[in-house]
């Protein structure tokens, strides 16, 4: 799944909130849809592991980091509107 | 001003009496802060400290970080918005805070939390959970009491939904109650309002404002504490410094004026001086005022005072605002004062500074610290009139009063100089001073007889009798000397027209003792005639006695020598005629 031009994307939550469910539902289908068989997602959660939170410098929850391609991108929220994702994420609609 | 503070101390002492449950505070370990508020910050409470870019927010948060960690082992988190942690402790590191032994201790840990909106694209919602977990697990990882949060504004600028910012940063605060920590809030200062964006109305406990105003070229900055909820506090305005010692805010130190007076006396160095304060000198711990004009000899009485205090084995600080330390040994020499001595023993500090080169704070702060660094007996300030270009009237004013204060309540006796214009007489001082001062000496250079002659008058000194007279005041090559002013029917007389008084008086003095004795010559010479004429008609008499002796002889002889010639006649006579002879008187021929 990581060959050239493949999305490997970290999503920070802190625990099962509605806000962080809801994100990694909204990911999971925009990737589907726009990334078949290009991406990866990781989950963090951060009440597991705070130390995380400073080394990668998150504030807001959900946070979604783009790890490849470079450069990093970030974008927060529960990622419902998916057309900022798109644009945040930098990825052409297909 | 004093009676504000006072007025909510004594408040204080009432809540203290009663046993009411007071706030629990925790000190910061800034100089003066501490004392305004009572004690410190809430204890447990966000705090809010806000002011204007350059203020020093930063330095005063992370003081109180450090000095929570030094002084009190409470070990602190920083969470920085603004500054990179390597930018801080470089920083700070001017203020001699080694911060990274803090963080290698474990007692200090340094977030930086970086935002930056061009990196940053919103989908959807979102809270600020990660700020929590990383400021939970920061206070968790060091077991942190104490918490600054500098600059939370800075989210404001990265994030758009300023809705969800508000809400957040009220759960915020409620975190840091519910973790007990007490916490400093840094905020810009806005337009009309605390903070730029109204973080007051989430931080109600406790509101410092930081202000840096700038006067002729020369900052100082303030401190307010604009309120405090449930604790008494200074509401003034009071300065405060920073420089490599740190932060110090500058309280009206004994605002209750109850420093204790001492009845001890210190000696003026001056002999004749001492004589007109009872003989005694100074009260120690009492502030005297030495005011003239130009080259009236002021720094001279304060030259005097430094060594007498030297003398007796105490120290001595010598602010110079206008001479330096060479100058001024150099010039005391020629009166016969040898301060290089004391300065050599370690007696006699000089702290010579230009009055322009700082604020009028920082030269108070420098005086502060150099007091309690020393610990002098004494401090003179030569001439405190040079400080007028360090700042305003009202704040000259306010300085020396702290500044006496200071002194007093560390029992230190403090001699000011003053360089008073033409109206030095008069009994106001530029800086209304005057009735701060517990001694004051004027010195005149008065002009009369085309020549001007130094004065002294001792225009007051509380607690004591004191001298009314007006001295003269001579320099001599051992020092000041003062005179009793010549008085006679020509008035109050001093300088050349005293000595040409005092050659007068000499003069008739030796004419008439000139008279006196010529008088007794000439009874003496007519003594000597008399006696000679005495003498003289003594041997003539006697001379007559014996020409009148011999006389009476001479006579003596012609009559026996007549009688025996009467007789032989007569016996010739009877020879011849007998009877008719002898019958016949012989008167005839006897005459």
């Amino acid at each position: 799944m990581n060959e050239e031009g493949g999305y490997n994307l970290r999503l920070y939550v802190a625990g099962q909130t509605p806000k962080s469910v809801a994100a990694l539902a909204n990911l999971t289908k925009l990737c589907e849809l726009h990334l078949p068989g290009r991406y990866k997602i990781e989950v963090v959660d951060l009440m597991k592991d705070p130390a995380l939170a400073q080394r990668d410098q998150i504030v807001a929850i959900p946070t979604l980091i783009r790890q490849l391609p470079e450069p990093l991108r970030r974008v927060i929220g529960d990622l419902s509107n998916a057309d900022k994702v798109l644009v945040g994420l930098d990825i052409q609609p297909t | 001003m004093c009676l504000g503070v006072s007025a909510v101390s004594a408040d204080m002492l009432l809540q203290h009496d009663r046993g009411l449950p007071a706030i629990e505070k925790c000190p910061t370990g800034i100089g003066g802060l501490d004392e305004i508020t009572y004690g410190g910050l809430p204890k447990g409470r966000p705090t809010l400290l806000c002011g204007s870019a350059g203020c020093g927010k930063t330095l005063f948060s992370m003081t109180f970080l450090y000095n929570g960690v030094i002084n009190h082992d409470e070990p602190g988190v920083f969470i920085a918005f603004e500054e990179k942690p390597q930018d801080l402790i470089k920083n700070v590191g001017s203020l001699r805070y080694d911060l990274e032994r803090l963080i290698d201790a474990g007692k200090l840990a340094v977030d930086h939390i970086h935002i930056d909106r061009n990196e940053i694209e919103e989908a959807g919602n979102y809270d600020l959970e990660g700020l929590f977990i990383r400021l939970g697990f920061a206070i968790d990882s060091v077991g942190a009491k104490r918490v600054v949060i500098d600059t939370i504004e800075t989210l404001f600028g990265g994030l758009d939904n300023h809705a969800l910012l508000r809400s957040e940063l009220r759960r915020l605060f409620e975190f840091l109650k519910d973790k007990g920590v007490t916490a400093i809030i840094t905020g810009e200062r806005g337009e009309g309002s605390l903070t730029r964006h109204g973080l007051e109305e989430y931080v109600a406990d406790c509101v410092i404002l930081l202000d840096n105003r700038v006067h002729d070229q020369l900052s100082t900055r303030r401190l307010r504490v604009v309120k405090y909820r449930g604790s008494a506090h200074g509401t003034n305005e009071y300065p405060f410094i920073i420089d490599h010692q740190g932060i110090t805010v500058m309280p009206i130190t004994s605002s209750g004026l109850a420093h204790d007076a001492s009845s001890e006396r210190v000696s003026s160095g001056i002999p004749d001086l001492d004589s007109m304060l009872e003989g005694k000198g100074y009260f120690r711990g009492s502030s005297i005022l030495v005011s003239g004009m130009a080259g009236s000899g002021k720094s001279t009485t304060a030259a005097h005072f430094a060594d007498s205090i030297c003398s007796s084995g105490e120290r001595c600080v010598y602010f110079a605002m206008e001479e330096s330390p060479q100058q001024i040994i150099r010039n005391m020499r020629s009166i016969g004062l040898d301060l290089k001595q004391w300065v050599d023993n370690d007696l006699l500090r000089f702290s010579a500074r230009r009055p322009n080169l700082y604020g009028l704070e920082t030269h108070l702060a420098a005086m502060h610290r150099e007091v309690m660094e020393y610990q002098p007996a004494a401090v003179i300030v030569d001439p405190m009139s040079a400080l007028m270009s360090a700042g305003v009237t009202g704040d000259v004013h306010s300085m020396i009063l702290r500044l006496v204060d200071f002194l007093k309540s560390r029992d230190v006796t403090a001699l000011f100089t003053n360089l008073g214009g033409v109206q030095a007489e008069t009994a106001t001082t530029q800086m209304q001073i005057s009735s701060l001062m517990d001694t004051w000496l004027l010195l005149y250079n008065r002009e009369s007889n085309g020549e001007h002659n130094r004065q002294l008058y001792l225009l007051k000194s509380r607690g004591m009798a004191h001298s009314n007279q007006v001295r003269e005041f001579i320099m001599t090559p051992d020092g000041i000397r003062l005179r009793e002013a010549y008085i006679g029917p020509e008035g109050v007389l001093t300088g050349s027209a005293r000595l040409a008084q005092e050659v007068k008086d000499r003069a008739n003095r030796i004419q008439r003792d000139q008279d006196l004795e010529r008088k007794a010559r000439e009874l003496e010479r007519k003594r000597q005639a008399t006696n000679a004429q005495i003498e003289m008609l003594q041997a003539q008499l006697a001379n007559e006695e014996r020409e009148l002796a011999h006389l009476g002889k001479e006579r003596a002889d012609r009559e026996a020598q007549l009688s025996m010639d009467t007789q032989a006649m007569a016996a010739s006579r009877y020879g011849a005629r007998s009877k008719a002879e002898r019958a016949r008187p012989l008167s005839k021929i006897e005459r």
